[in-house]
């Protein structure tokens, strides 16, 4: 039964490393970078949120529209003023600005809000659920993460397969050039991968600070990180991949907490991520991609 | 009024002025050849022409808009589209997909109603279906339209290419080598299809091509490019009498 309890929280933390993860490989899948500001993004949501919930006092669901909006906008004005100027440059380049606007993040949120931890009022006004005579107790919190999550990737899988700006941002993936030839705006289909990574990034942070309420300028950054493992393991550039690859590393995480050491819990995580790189460079569901000699 | 006006088109790479004093005049729904020896820059004409490259002078003007220099997407949306000398298919997406790539700009209907599945994107998504098959039967390839892109044999690939660059209605296409690697069966075969594909969507087209009895059997209106320079331009026949041609062909002085 403890075992059961464990699994319900390692699926219910997984499944927001999932959410986060999901920003990390379209942006890595179609714009061809890591963008690690995406970690301090889910941050900015939360302080949006607390912002409104509780210095407003407006109900959860403007809290949770509101940081959306915020994240999107944050998102879509990094990848202009960041991002697309260096577009033709080396990777390299692209990478190290990237971490830059991640210590950007922060020190601004340290600037504004200060470092003193914020205690996050949960979103989720759900009672826990109870199995087998109080046993097995589920938060509310953990369902609506569950769920949500599971809501995302259903839309998101559709939105990508189904879509015609789907298959644009899939066409700009494989083949930038044949991409711009059949006349599809590159620069618009990017914008719009960032604007997606970071809407949902906002919801990552919302339900984040709900289940772990203590709000401050580094809060993304760990989880930041941890969603680009779960990224890399499942595969990066694939969706399902992220999905996969979060959810596991949340179980991952939370059992070796639960019986190995709380304290090796992330080196654990981290320690699985190498094993599966050495037998499956291409992480978990990803393509084989053949060097071209 | 042509439809297209190539005038004096030249570009440089660094030091190596790659074409230059480039004149051509394209007119409605007829068929033209780009012919030359290998590094002649027949592909360079065509990237400038698609916006892949910025040429250093000279003007490209298509039904009366200069498009000289601009995005390969605007330059998409305003009527040029082309095939790639190496096929350049999205390899992951289904040959229907490939084709609904070159219907973008066709078909719209915006982001809401495409993550909200509204009745936009239904009727949007129908139409493009539509579409789609109707080109991929034209090409004979709508038995494979959930097949990927990759899996299919390199002469129906070539085939897509086309299907895809046509989706994007164009007043002109482009076909780098269309008939390269191909067998004498497949080629006659493509003559063909090239052929009604002008009749049946009334565009000028442009192409490049090596195999001489194909660019001689279908062109009406041949341009010899060598060194980057136009050489000769006419008929096929005088073409091939042209003294210049077979010089650049066969080595002379």
């Amino acid at each position: 039964m403890q075992f059961l309890s464990y699994l319900v929280n390692g699926v219910s933390l997984g499944s927001i490393y999932a959410v986060i993860a999901l920003g990390y490989t379209m942006v890595y899948g179609i714009a061809r970078m890591l963008n690690f500001a995406h970690g301090d993004i889910i941050m900015v949501g939360g302080y949006v949120a607390f912002i409104v919930m509780t210095d407003l006092g407006l109900p959860a669901l403007a809290a949770i529209l509101a940081a959306m909006l915020a994240c999107t906008l944050l998102g879509i004005l990094i990848e202009r003023l960041a991002y697309r100027p260096l577009r033709a440059a080396p990777s390299l380049a692209v990478l190290i600005t990237a971490i830059g606007v991640s210590y950007l993040l922060q020190n601004l949120a340290l600037l504004i809000w200060g470092s003193a931890p914020r205690s996050f009022t949960s979103v989720v006004t759900l009672k826990p659920l109870r199995f087998f005579d109080g046993q097995l107790v589920i938060t509310g919190e953990a369902v609506v993460s569950i769920l949500v999550s599971a809501v995302i990737m259903v839309v998101l899988n559709l939105f990508v397969n189904k879509t015609k700006m789907g298959h644009a941002m899939q066409a700009v993936s494989e083949d930038r050039g044949a991409a711009q030839l059949m006349g599809i705006n590159v620069n618009a289909t990017i914008t719009l991968t960032f604007a997606i990574g970071s809407g949902l990034a906002a919801v990552a942070g919302v339900l984040l600070c709900s289940a772990y309420p203590s709000l401050q300028p580094t809060t993304g950054a760990m989880p930041g990180i941890k969603a680009f493992t779960a990224a890399v393991f499942g595969g990066i550039g694939s969706i399902p991949g992220a999905m996969v690859g979060g959810v596991l590393l949340g179980i991952i995480e939370i059992l070796g907490k639960a019986y190995i050491s709380t304290q090796l819990a992330d080196a654990i995580v981290f320690a699985v991520l190498i094993v599966v790189l050495l037998v499956r460079p291409t992480g978990l569901l990803g393509k084989k991609t053949n060097e071209k000699v | 009024m042509a439809l297209l006006e190539v005038k004096d088109l030249g570009i440089v790479f660094g030091g190596l002025q790659a074409v230059s004093k480039l004149n051509l005049t394209i007119e409605k729904g007829r068929l033209y050849g780009l012919i030359g020896p290998n590094g002649a820059g027949k592909t360079t004409v065509f990237n400038m022409l698609t916006g892949v490259y910025r040429p250093t002078e000279g003007s490209i003007v298509l039904d009366g808009e200069n498009i000289t220099g601009q995005r390969p997407a605007h330059i998409c949306q305003k009527g040029i589209a082309r095939t790639f000398q190496n096929i350049r298919l999205f390899q992951d997406l289904t040959v229907l997909d490939n084709v609904k790539v070159g219907l973008h700009n066709q078909v719209r209907y915006n982001m809401w109603s495409g993550i909200l599945r509204l009745p936009a994107y239904r009727a949007g998504e129908r139409r493009m279906n539509e579409r789609a098959m109707e080109l991929l039967r034209i090409f004979d390839l709508d038995g494979e339209a959930a097949l990927k892109a990759s899996s299919l044999p390199y002469g129906k690939q070539r085939k897509l290419e086309i299907a895809r660059a046509l989706a994007t209605s164009p007043k002109l296409l482009l076909l780098d080598e269309p008939a390269a690697g191909m067998n004498p069966n497949e080629t006659a075969e493509l003559m063909n299809t090239i052929k009604a594909v002008r009749e049946r969507f009334g565009i000028a087209i442009l192409l490049i091509e090596h195999d001489m009895s194909f660019v001689m059997g279908i062109c009406e209106q041949i341009t010899v490019l060598d060194y980057g320079r136009v050489i000769a331009a006419g008929t096929g026949e005088e073409i091939r009498q042209n003294p210049k041609v077979i010089a650049a062909y066969l080595g002379g002085d």
